[in-house]
């Protein structure tokens, strides 16, 4: 056991893993991440927290962490280098583990020209691939990124990556994530999949290269409100690819919602189908309260336990 | 070279609101290049200074004079003539290093004109691209010559980030994404399986991250 | 105001705007006598810097006279002078001399009552605009104005 984490149980215990994501409020008060914590414990088995997404400010992810902690819910932390320098960013993960917190979610982060802050002063002193590395020597050689000795208490993290299918170059895609697993990498999170060909592509290519073997694939998944969200992001988020059928089936439905819901139960139940996917990862952003009715429609409620 | 740009008329002008007679100062260098800083900017910069002063009816004397290279005080000897006592102010139009030596070498108030852009070189006359970040320490040969640390938006050394797409950057549809390119060097040099590679965490202590920095070259010098 | 005869300065390219002002003059055409013509070799020899001090020297207006797009004897040189027009119109805007005091006209050789219409329609442009701020008479106008105001 590398972490010990509730996640790298579950993945060892071959479980088709479930996550599910709290996005903290823009102010200084934990309520709503609370009331989402007891809402989805029972039906996810580890929530992300993401670190200031879409570079907006919001509560940090680690102490979100702390309340989700309090909830009984097994968190992810999200950590992007957009932030911190390797001092800030080894010195929150030290905190991080002091407070419980098990599983940290390594990524770039959005640019801040997207956020509230688009005059800021970007830091990455780090990428997320030499995040990972830094995770996994701290965990695996005990040493800080400078090479010193972590003499006792080393944080012990089970460490996420994320991978983009959807981006460019394609053929490019998989051996970066090849490279993210070499690094250290123990779970891997995808991008949201609306195309579900290009991700069975990629998936393949994943296969071929024996990735799955090495880390848990999670499919990212977004299940939509409207028509107007998906639109949206087929023509302004880059990195994502929103085929016109989707758009389309959203559309004509009459109740977008039910339909919404609808097509990410398929998606899960088609996923679970390919080889190499040990999860998936339900974003719902703005919509958490409908992740509990996905799940067991899905077919994946109650969740597992952890067998001693 | 270096790539500048001039500041608003209007902003110059209120940094030399006080003064009676300036004396504005071309460079030869980069800024003559880039079509900045040189003669013929000067001229036009001081001719709109005193017409907009005149409109005001303040007048302001003006003495033009351009020099080789501002960033060398060899030729800053060329200007010591011109800094006369009643010269009020000096408005440079060097980058930011022609401004700093001009400013060292002269009791004077000087002004910069121009905003300093970046380390770049001319894409097509009259459009200039940044290409270099000064890190102190190239990697290049690992990029097939494209340098990740400027060209990428955020710098990342095993890339890309998921925002790329179509070949361009997750923050603007008109910028190219670093390692779009790169990837497509590589991949045309037959290297692809360098890029596997990954490449380790940056001593940026080479880059003004480690403070401000100097070169020596003992075998040049003179004293 | 009706009797304020601006300065207008007007560079000419000889392949077109120059003809036909000899043009409309063999042709007694009338144009407002405020105009000083100065030759250019081709429109692209447009300079900032002169233009400025045209206005600098007491021009209430400026206007740069080249060949048709597509036309021009030297290729590009009409297409050059708008874009430098352009940027001096910024410049001139920038320190409240106002942009719309320059202009650039497109025509050829052969359009001698053109080139009196363009001198007629400058002239009555910066009439409406009254003296530049640099002139003298600018003020005056000015003065009377707010003397008026206070009546
Ligand atoms: S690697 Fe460093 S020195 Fe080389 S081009 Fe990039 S910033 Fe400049
Ligand atoms: S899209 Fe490309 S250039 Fe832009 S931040 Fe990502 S890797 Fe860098």
């Amino acid at each position: 056991m590398k972490s010990g984490s509730k996640l790298e149980k579950l993945f060892n215990q071959g479980e088709f893993v479930v996550s599910g994501e709290i996005g903290p409020p823009k102010h200084a008060n934990a309520d709503i991440i609370r009331e989402h914590a007891r809402m989805l414990k029972e039906y996810v088995d580890a929530v992300n927290l993401t670190d200031n997404q879409t570079a907006i400010v919001r509560i940090s992810s680690i102490a979100s962490a702390v309340h989700v902690l309090a909830e009984e819910l097994e968190p992810i932390v999200q950590m992007t280098v957009r932030d911190r320098n390797r001092i800030g960013i080894q010195s929150d993960l030290l905190g991080a583990y002091s407070v419980g917190v098990k599983n940290v979610l390594c990524l770039s982060g959005d640019h801040q020209s997207f956020g509230n802050h688009p005059t800021s002063k970007n830091v990455h002193d780090l990428d997320s691939i030499q995040l990972v590395k830094a995770l996994k020597d701290m965990r695996d050689e005990k040493k800080f990124i400078c090479g010193d000795e972590i003499k006792e208490h080393e944080p012990r993290f089970f460490i996420g990556a994320v991978a983009n299918p959807f981006g460019d170059p394609f053929e490019y895609r998989v051996m970066r994530l090849e490279k993210k697993i070499n690094a250290g990498a123990d779970f891997i999170q995808t991008q949201c999949i609306f195309d579900m060909d290009r991700f069975e592509r990629w998936m393949e290519q994943v296969r071929e290269r024996g990735l799955h073997k090495k880390a848990k694939i999670m499919a990212g998944l977004m299940p939509l409100k409207s028509h107007k969200a998906a639109k949206y992001m087929q023509k302004f988020v880059s990195g994502m690819i929103v085929p016109d059928e989707i758009i389309e089936r959203m559309e004509n439905a009459e109740d977008k919602k039910a339909e919404g819901v609808e097509l990410c139960v398929e998606q899960i139940k088609h996923l679970q189908q390919i080889e190499g996917v040990a999860g998936v990862h339900i974003m719902a952003v703005n919509w958490e309260n409908i992740i509990p009715t996905i799940v067991e429609k899905a077919g994946l409620y109650p969740r597992p336990q952890i067998k001693e | 070279m270096i790539v500048a740009e001039g500041k608003p008329i209007a902003e110059v002008a209120k940094l030399i609101e006080d003064a009676n007679k300036v004396l504005v100062v071309g460079c030869g260098g980069c800024v003559t290049v880039c079509l900045a800083g040189g003669e013929k900017e000067v001229g036009i910069l001081a001719s709109a200074l005193r017409m907009l002063r005149k409109k005001e009816d303040k007048p302001l004397e003006t003495v033009e004079i351009t020099i080789s290279r501002q960033c060398d005080p060899e030729y800053m000897e060329q200007l010591e003539k011109y800094i006369t006592d009643d010269i009020d102010a000096v408005v440079s139009m060097a980058c930011g290093v022609g401004v700093q030596f001009v400013a060292e070498r002269f009791n004077k108030w000087v002004v910069p004109a121009l905003d300093t852009k970046f380390a770049g070189g001319a894409l097509e006359h009259g459009v200039w691209g940044e290409r270099c970040g000064l890190c102190g320490e190239c990697i290049l040969y690992k990029t097939g010559g494209i340098c990740p640390i400027i060209r990428c938006s955020k710098s990342i050394l095993n890339g890309p980030c998921g925002g790329s797409q179509d070949g361009k950057c997750e923050i603007d549809t008109e910028v190219d994404c670093a390692w779009q390119l790169i990837y497509d060097r590589m991949k045309t040099l037959g290297k692809l399986d360098k890029l596997l590679e990954i490449e380790p965490i940056k001593d940026w202590s080479k880059s003004r991250d480690g403070g401000p920095r100097k070169v020596v070259k003992e075998d040049v010098m003179i004293k | 105001m009706s009797d304020f005869q601006p300065k207008i300065v007007a560079f000419c390219c000889y392949y077109c705007a120059y003809s036909a002002a000899d043009l409309a003059g063999s042709m007694r055409l009338q144009y407002p006598p405020n105009i000083r013509m100065v030759e250019l070799p081709c429109s692209g020899k447009t300079d900032i810097r002169v233009v400025l001090e045209a206005f600098e020297n007491g021009a209430d207006g400026v206007y740069v006279a080249g060949c048709l797009e597509g036309d021009c004897h030297f290729l590009k040189g009409n297409i050059m002078a708008k874009r430098r027009i352009k940027q001096a119109k910024k410049l001139l805007d920038e320190i409240g001399i106002g942009g719309d005091r320059l202009e650039m006209f497109n025509l050829s050789g052969s359009m001698g009552p053109r080139f009196a219409e363009v001198a007629e329609e400058m002239t009555e442009q910066i009439r409406k605009l009254g003296p530049s701020p640099l002139n003298p008479a600018y003020k005056e106008k000015k003065e009377t104005a707010s003397k008026e105001e206070a009546q």
